[in-house]
């Protein structure tokens, strides 16, 4: 509860210190602010709390959760120094926006009630929609702005109407109290619920960008300016999986038989598509945005497997994702910028001519692609040690298998074009120490977690 | 702790390696090799060749809440697997001092990475560990390949990786699936899986699940497809790691991994195993007669022999099994030397083509003798390494059954025609233009091929020194299968 107070004070603050001539201290405040937000998260730890009434319950799940996502926004911040102009007017509105998105996925970590879900989904949307559009000069961004949030705003409307349904059918916001309902009643439920049922589903999956409600993701992801579209693709997306793993565990876990053969199409399909429309493309930052589809596929899968080793594995996958996203997103922005090239071709000679810059890449390739040593190779390993256990669900880990090994293939063209491809008239690109730092200290965390995953997976 | 120490030595060596400059990092990383070597002659000196067991063994918790463990140790297969790698690995680094090439630091830093990932191998008793190395150890070999090998690498390399890959995926997933059959709260030791009471309905799909991982890896036949361009187009080192010690984790995963897991699914598809095997060392040995290129020459009659490997090990008799074991060693063996003559020729002529080689003998007798030693070795002739090897895996073969014996029996005589077919090729008849000036051995390719030969005859005389470290290992890994 603290950490959204807090959350919400600084990014006014922001504002108003956005008055000030000098820009420069922006960035490091922004960061002080998160270190404080993530100190004082903490707190929480194994102390269980409610607030307003039972809208809110800050417990070990909400803290975790909320922990990697400020970690995450901690790291994609000091890329910004490469998006941002310093002189730009609207410099602290962006930090200011980020914060209040960050409010609003914590609050769709730990709400009760469904009316948090509501709001939080919508205080980290229309954050999200400036932000696509912020670029005010690109028309790409305009257009990323306008389809993102025609399509959220689309989709958010039937969210509501699934709620409304449910408390039309119960008679209640609170996920709990729907639950206690839905396990009295046996599982048996009436059309009206059948349906609301349905339409929360559909209104998330579009939030976590899962097919095919996917749509929007690859035009959008490429319009907006890459340090929120690494937002977009870690934070949102760990805040839109686990408030939906909530969602179901606490409100409709009786109710598994009716959502289940949905949401395993939607799963099969995330991963298809996501996987498939990966590999024929030939601009990076799409390849990321249809990586970004098939990840959430990834954690889909663990969501259905819905047993006691799904919230670890989601925890642990998104860290493990949100990490190796930010480091692919921060180094393709530097070398597509300065190189004027965001395809494939554009990584030629990397290995060259900035070593670091190119063995930050790899890491947070092998990681997405799964590899042993890296994060991402637990996180994959727990997802499929969740579905395994799930009895019956074998034929999904083997599908899951072979859109990995389809993840591979596209993952190490990067690598491939980056080590055994000339450089060309590529020069070496400008980087400033910092931002190395951040890209080494990043992947050092990958590694880390690819030898003691217990860091983080024991966690919850 | 000894085994910790074979395991990590060539890791932290490879870092060192990593951060020095310019030409003494290849020295420092044959020095390290060398020290290997030691650790691991050492290793043999203290091992208890009467006892089955894992021996030097290290359990430690790794991630304690899933009850995976950091668990290693050597039984007599392991030590033997340990002892060619780290017997090869010096000889392969020192044999690529006579080339410049370019970044060595990285080069030979990848070297030493992929032997931490190959002994990670061999000593793994617990399936995610196992799986772990067994991806480190494809990593570096990929990018020495890639970065390093001829013109048409990328692609083909990029098919090798991802193929790969592709294999071990589904070994991932069988590990998975076999770690939740495991009582209580779980573990993916490697006795509890040898312990798992499954039907065998689902031991015939895990079976499929960790065959298809190991056969690419080896390869068998029909997974082959990307063996001989990746050999062809690799640099001299990498063919030699690849194809002297890596395809060797393929056969030693059948052996831990395979057979002693899900024996009731070996029962019901060995037939089948051995029909591809065979008809890998047939197919192999026929493509290769019809090879010009030497290093794809070399490649197939490496398939055709690996399939031989393969067939004796699904016998699941103790022939075929001792024999499976000692033939990766001669295999080994022989091999590196075939690759590093190769590099030899090429390096002074430039082509690897037969019709452009010729009349070698003339000016070089200790080449022409060295070579003459590994190829007859590669052959089987009596006395050499190849001959106990290929004698026991037939005979092996031929308890199982007489008329895949006899097919099986082919991969000697073929592998004769298309040896000494390349031999008279390159080393006889008349000199060409680019065999003019054919010096012989440096020092350097001596100090290469000595200890490679002296391997040939002491396998091939005194083979017992070997079948006896792996014997109780084999006749304990019998009483898992046939219980």
């Amino acid at each position: 509860m603290t950490s959204i107070i807090l959350l919400s004070v600084f990014g006014i603050a922001n504002l108003f210190i956005g008055f000030l001539k000098s820009k420069r201290i922006l960035l490091p405040l922004a960061l002080l602010f998160l270190v404080v937000v993530f100190g004082v998260n903490l707190i929480g730890w194994n102390n269980t709390q409610t607030y307003f009434n039972n809208m809110l319950t800050i417990d070990n799940y909400a803290v975790a959760f909320t922990g990697i996502m400020t970690l995450s926004t901690l790291l994609i911040l000091p890329f910004s120094q490469h998006y941002l102009q310093e002189d730009d007017q609207n410099l602290a509105e962006f930090y200011s926006l980020l914060l209040f998105a960050l409010v609003g996925a914590i609050m769709m970590v730990s709400y009760e009630n469904m009316l948090m879900l509501f709001v939080g989904i919508e205080i980290l949307s229309i954050a999200m929609y400036i932000l696509a559009g912020s670029d005010k000069r690109s028309l790409r961004s305009n257009e990323a702005a306008l389809k993102y949030f025609l399509m959220g705003a689309f989709f958010t409307g039937i969210l509501l109407f699934g709620i409304v349904l449910i408390y039309g059918a119960t008679g209640t916001f609170n996920v709990t109290e729907i639950g206690t309902t839905q396990a009295m009643n046996d599982g048996v439920m009436n059309t009206m619920f059948v349906l609301g049922l349905l339409l929360v589903v559909i209104g998330i999956s579009f939030k976590i960008s899962a097919a095919p409600f996917h749509f929007w993701t690859p035009d959008v992801y490429e319009g907006t300016p890459t340090l929120f579209t690494s937002f977009m693709s870690t934070v949102v997306k760990t805040a839109g999986v686990a408030a939906f793993y909530k969602l179901m565990v606490a409100a409709f876990a009786a109710s598994y038989a009716t959502w289940f053969p949905t949401l395993i199409a939607i799963t099969v399909l995330t991963l298809v598509v996501g996987n498939i429309g990966a590999v024929v493309q030939r601009s990076a930052k799409r390849m990321l945005a249809y990586s970004s589809i098939s990840h959430a596929g990834y954690l889909l899968m663990s969501l259905i497997a819905f047993n006691e080793r799904s919230d670890s594995s989601i925890l642990f996958y998104s860290f493990a994702y949100s990490i190796a996203t930010v480091a692919a997103f921060g180094v393709m922005k530097l070398v597509s910028d300065q190189r004027g090239d965001e395809t494939f071709e554009g990584f030629a000679g990397l290995g060259k001519t900035n070593p670091l810059l190119a063995f930050a890449m790899t890491v947070s390739m092998c990681s997405l692609a799964g590899i042993p040593l890296t994060a991402g190779f637990f996180g994959k390993f727990f997802v499929f040690a969740a579905v395994v256990e799930a009895s019956g669900l074998m034929w999904l880990v083997v599908v899951a298998v072979l859109m990995a090994a389809v993840g591979i293939y596209y993952y190490f063209k990067v690598v491939v074009a980056m080590y055994m491809h000339p450089a060309g008239n590529y020069e070496k690109v400008q980087v400033n120490s910092f931002t190395t730092f951040m890209l080494m200290l990043i992947s050092a965390l990958t590694i880390l977690l690819g030898i003691a995953p217990a860091l983080v997976s024991d966690l919850i | 702790m000894m085994t910790a120490l074979l395991l990590f030595w060539p890791a932290l060596a490879g870092i060192l390696v990593l951060l020095i400059k310019g030409k003494g990092a290849k020295t420092v990383a044959f020095v390290a090799a060398l020290v290997e070597f030691a650790f691991a002659l050492f290793a043999v000196s203290g091992f208890d060749t009467l006892s089955a067991h894992a021996q030097f063994a290290l359990n430690l918790p790794w991630i304690e809440s899933a009850g995976i463990r950091f668990s290693i140790g050597m039984d007599g297969i392991s030590l033997l697997m340990v002892l060619l790698t780290t017997f090869l690995i010096p000889l392969i680094v020192l044999s690529s001092f006579k080339h410049e090439y370019r970044s060595p630091n990285v080069f030979y830093a990848l070297i030493l990475f992929m032997q931490t990932g190959l002994i990670g191998v061999f000593v793994a008793l617990d399936a995610f560990l196992f799986y772990f190395f067994w991806e480190v150890a494809l990593i570096p070999v990929y990018f020495i390949a890639a970065i390093w090998g001829g013109a048409n690498r990328v692609p083909v390399t990029f098919k090798f990786f991802v193929y790969t890959i592709f294999g071990s995926l589904f070994m991932l997933a069988a590990f998975v699936y076999l770690y939740f059959q495991t009582p209580g709260s779980h573990s993916s030791d490697v006795n509890t899986f040898y312990q798992l009471p499954l039907d065998a309905a689902t031991q015939s799909w895990i079976f499929w699940f960790l065959f298809v991982a190991f056969a690419i890896k080896m390869p068998v036949f029909p997974f082959h497809t990307w063996q001989p361009d990746t050999y062809t187009e690799s640099p001299p080192q990498a063919s030699m790691l690849l194809a002297g010690i890596m395809l060797k984790m393929g056969i030693y995963g059948v052996i831990r991994w395979l057979l002693p897991v899900v024996p009731l699914g070996v029962s019901q598809w060995d037939e089948l195993v051995l029909i591809l095997a065979i008809i890998g060392i047939v197919y192999g040995s026929v493509i290769a007669i019809r090879q010009h290129d030497l290093k794809r020459l070399i490649a197939y009659s490496s398939f055709a022999h690996v399939g031989l490997i393969a067939a004796g090990i699904f016998t699941l008799n103790e022939q075929g099994l001792q024999g499976g074991v000692i033939q990766m060693l001669s295999h080994g063996i022989n091999v590196v030397g075939l690759f590093f003559i190769i590099d030899i020729i090429f390096s002074r002529t430039q082509t690897r083509e037969i019709n452009n080689l010729g009349g070698i003998t003339q000016t070089t007798p200790a080449l022409s003798i060295f070579f003459m030693i590994l190829m007859l070795g590669s052959i089987a002739l009596p006395l050499t390494n190849g001959f106990v090897g290929e004698f026991l895996l037939l005979s092996g073969v031929f308890q199982y059954n007489n008329w895949f014996g006899g097919i099986a029996g082919l991969t000697i005589i073929l592998g004769a025609v298309y040896m000494l077919r390349m031999f008279q090729g390159v080393m006889f008849g008349t000199k060409t233009a680019n065999t003019d000036n054919f010096t012989d051995l440096t020092l350097n390719e001596k100090a290469v091929l000595i200890p490679l030969v002296i391997m040939v005859f002491w396998i091939g005389l005194f083979p017992n020194t070997f079948l006896s470290i792996s014997e109780p290992a084999v006749g304990n890994l019998l009483n898992i299968i046939n219980r």
